[in-house]
């Protein structure tokens, strides 16, 4: 059974999640190279591991490193519209955006939570629904659990791919924990003494 | 003061079932202890030494009489009869029951109360001035802007999961007694030359680990913004602090790597998207949060009245206590008064439930039905008048909350440190004891007059420490407890970091060592110089020879005789 929320509801998934190969961390160790260091302390994908990466055919998600890199390999199926994008926590929609000439092509983006805790992509789906216009499906992948679903919803996301270990079910419900928010966010815009007369 | 609309109280009614669920499905198995941590902890439950910690939330530290009483039956019915008040406006328990948590939350909810966000890697408490709106040199009433500032942080969804825990507090008044610049964020709201309503905002101020005074970002923001400009360095916070090492997560350490003109810029950069739009503020919802802060209906006296200062020249006790607890008000015949948590033998910022019920009824008899907490940790009627102040005194006096030593050496800033604290290298309350057991002679207090001393069992220095006239930090040093003092921290409009002395000590020797600094002070001063300038104007060097004895070579010379 399905574990993805879409829309409201649990739906069968027909993306697949294209991730990157298992590597052991003394080749790429041994291959010497400079990785990209973030604050975050985080190493980004080496040239040789975004190589590696095997894309299935159907509808896919490739992380972002590779469908900057192979773009021109993955031209016919960008434009067949079977290509969606994931995005790590550390990595920055500008670079998403920067190297598409219409992010709308895209039919799908998804945003990984390495934890529970890590909050950035609250951030990046904002940016990516209000700077950046983006419209098609935008999918919380990774630690995703019940109690920060109602926080992504009002970030912009649409779907939720809860952790297998979890009912999606059971997940549904915490999209209403809350009725009526205070601030503005992506999916309500006005703040609540915009949108109700307070006595 | 502020009440709830429907839209409040639904929001803490649907928080207390989420977090009712939350604990039943921690309980039932169904939630690993790391994932209902983050949970609780929005929540203000941290797991310690004795039994679960509950924080509540006071926001801008204002309770009405009724709060107050519900917090006193919470401490009887819930925990063992008493609490704690946090140098964050804060109320914490001690030993409540995990299960008993979600209705303690619904009583809360009952008198429009919550601990939502009162820890966890989220906005915390805003806190502000605990004499905001009656002090004489307040230029704006910061409470209408908390508040605003308060719902608008309440379940933010870009800032739920931070790098770090994120602390803004506000001030209006000339004089600054939020301590803005050692916060997150610290507003301070004044007058530009036209009159109009502006910010001054501070960024990346903060105590713990790695002790920084905040930089000003912005010097002049227009009010309308305050939440624009707020959201837009949240937002670079959160995309770029550190979530690498918890200790390097804060947002001082992004400010400090970056320069404050490259952070401002990348601020500034992202605000240009945000200013003007949906979030700004308008002078309607200003207006419509301002309507709850209005001025009491204070009555129209002289600021003079015959049988309180007959009764101030006859009870040397009572003239005592109003030189020290009661405080200048806007409005003739008024005054602010303190009562203090700070008497010898009790835990600093304790209070029992029944001292919480005789305030509350304190409260409702002279000053309003309003209190308020101040991050010293005591509790404040900012509204009584004179003639009634003989009266309240003596009700606080055998209630044990008239010690007359606000802002005197004993007036102790005190983390709850080893005795409740799983954090803690040392313990910190028998410390704060020790000391005022040592000078618990009121004259000699009186004469040696204000001095700050802040103790914290650890670098997270909950107790402020690192902002004392006199600091004490608890170290830990091969597994047993040792105690580093440090000199010349201060807060408000001057704050500065006190340096440390020299090398620690044990807790029996604290007093000593106290004892020894203030020796030095009441032979330096000249005429009624207060400590902190005589620690400013000598340095540490004849408090480290006090307290450490000659310098080595001088002590060589002794040895040769
Ligand atoms: C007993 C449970 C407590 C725990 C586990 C705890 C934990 C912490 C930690 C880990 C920090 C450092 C955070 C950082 O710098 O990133 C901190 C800071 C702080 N805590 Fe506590 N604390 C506790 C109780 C209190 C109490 C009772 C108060 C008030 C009396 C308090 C007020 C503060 C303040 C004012 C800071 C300031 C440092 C800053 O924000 O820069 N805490 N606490
Ligand atoms: S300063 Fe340290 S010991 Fe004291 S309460 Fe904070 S974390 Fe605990």
């Amino acid at each position: 059974m399905s574990n993805l929320i879409k829309n409201g509801a649990i739906v069968a998934d027909t993306w697949t999640l294209v991730p990157y190969p298992a590597i052991d961390e003394t080749v790429q160790k041994q291959a010497g190279k400079v990785v990209q260091f973030k604050v975050t302390g985080t190493e980004a994908a080496s040239p040789e591991l975004i190589a590696q990466v095997q894309i299935p055919a159907g509808q896919v998600i490739v992380p972002l490193t590779v469908f900057r890199a192979r773009k021109d390999e993955l031209a016919p199926r960008i434009a067949a519209g079977e290509i969606g994008v994931w995005l790590e926590s550390f990595e920055l929609v500008e670079d998403l955006v920067a190297s598409i000439d219409d992010i709308n092509t895209l039919p799908l983006i998804a945003y990984d939570f390495p934890k529970f805790v890590d909050g950035r992509g609250f951030s990046a789906a904002t940016l990516l629904r209000t700077r950046y216009g983006y419209k098609n499906e935008l999918r919380a992948i990774g630690d995703v659990l019940r109690d920060k679903l109602y926080f992504m919803k009002r970030c912009g996301f649409d779907a939720y791919q809860i952790r297998a270990d979890r009912s999606a079910e059971d997940a549904l419900a915490s999209l209403r924990d809350f009725s009526e928010p205070y601030q503005g966010a992506v999916d309500e815009p006005l703040p609540v003494w915009r949108r109700h007369a307070r006595a | 003061m502020y009440r709830y609309d429907q839209y409040d109280q639904r929001i803490v009614d649907e928080r207390v079932a989420q977090y009712r669920d939350q604990t039943r499905r921690y309980l039932a198995g169904e939630l690993s202890d790391d994932e209902f941590r983050p949970l609780r902890l929005q929540n203000g439950l941290y797991i310690q030494r004795q039994a679960p910690m509950l924080r509540v939330a006071i926001p801008y530290g204002l309770l009405a009489s009724r709060q107050l009483r519900k917090l006193a039956e919470i401490a009887r019915k819930f925990d063992r009869g008493y609490a704690h008040f946090s140098t964050r406006q804060n109320i914490q328990y001690n030993w409540p029951r995990l299960e008993d948590t979600p209705d303690i939350l619904a009583e809360l909810a009952s008198v429009e109360m919550h601990a939502i966000q009162t820890s966890g890697n989220c906005i915390r408490n805003i806190t502000t001035d605990q004499f905001a709106g009656v002090a004489p040199d307040e230029v704006v009433d910061p409470r209408a802007l908390a508040e605003i500032l308060r719902q608008w942080s309440t379940f933010h969804p870009e800032f739920a999961a931070l790098p770090r825990k994120f602390k803004i507090a506000v001030n209006g008044a000339q004089s600054d007694r939020a301590v803005v610049r050692v916060h997150d964020i610290g507003l301070e709201f004044l007058r530009n030359e036209a009159g109009e309503l502006v910010v001054k905002v501070w960024v990346g101020g903060g105590l713990g680990r790695t002790p920084i005074i905040g930089q000003v970002i912005h010097d002049a923001l227009p009010w309308q913004h305050v939440i624009t400009y707020c959201e837009a360095i949240l937002r670079v916070y959160n995309r770029y602090g550190r979530r690498d090492n918890a200790y390097k997560a804060r947002i001082k350490i992004l400010v400090k790597a970056l320069g404050i003109e490259a952070f401002k810029h990348q601020v500034e950069e992202e605000w240009a998207f945000s200013k003007d739009g949906p979030g700004t503020l308008t002078q309607a919802e200003l207006d419509r949060v301002s309507a709850y802060f209005v001025p009491h209906a204070y009555d129209k006296l002289a600021d003079c009245d015959p049988d309180f200062n007959e009764k101030a020249a006859t009870h040397p006790a009572f003239a005592a206590w109003l030189k020290r607890c009661t405080h200048p008000h806007k409005v003739p015949g008024y005054r602010a008064v303190t009562l203090s948590l700070k008497k010898t033998g009790i835990a600093p910022g304790d209070a029992t439930a029944d001292q919480m019920d005789i305030v509350a009824n304190l409260a409702d008899q002279y000053s309003f039905g309003e209190l308020r907490v101040s991050h010293e940790q005591n509790l404040i009627l900012a509204d009584v008048k004179l003639s009634a102040l003989f009266d309240l005194w003596q009700t606080a006096r055998a209630a044990g909350l008239a010690t007359p030593n606000i802002g005197l050496l004993t007036d102790i800033i005190c983390c709850p440190g080893g005795d409740f604290c799983s954090l803690a290298n040392a313990k910190s309350i028998p410390i704060a004891q020790a000391i005022q057991e040592r000078f618990d002679n009121l004259d000699f207090l009186f004469d040696l007059g204000d001095i700050e001393l802040n103790i914290s069992g650890c670098m997270n220095s909950c107790g402020h420490h690192h902002v004392g006239h006199i600091g004490i930090l608890g170290v830990d040093k091969d597994g047993s407890e040792w105690y580093q003092i440090s000199l010349g921290g201060s807060q408000g409009n001057e704050t500065t970091l006190a340096s440390v002395i020299g090398r620690a000590f044990a807790a029996a020797d604290v007093p000593d060592v106290i004892s020894k600094i203030i020796d030095v002070y009441v032979e330096q001063r000249e005429g009624d110089e207060p400590f902190i300038d005589v620690v400013r104007r000598l340095g540490l060097d004849p408090f480290k020879a006090r307290v450490y004895g000659a310098p080595a070579t001088a002590k060589k010379e002794l040895a040769n005789v």
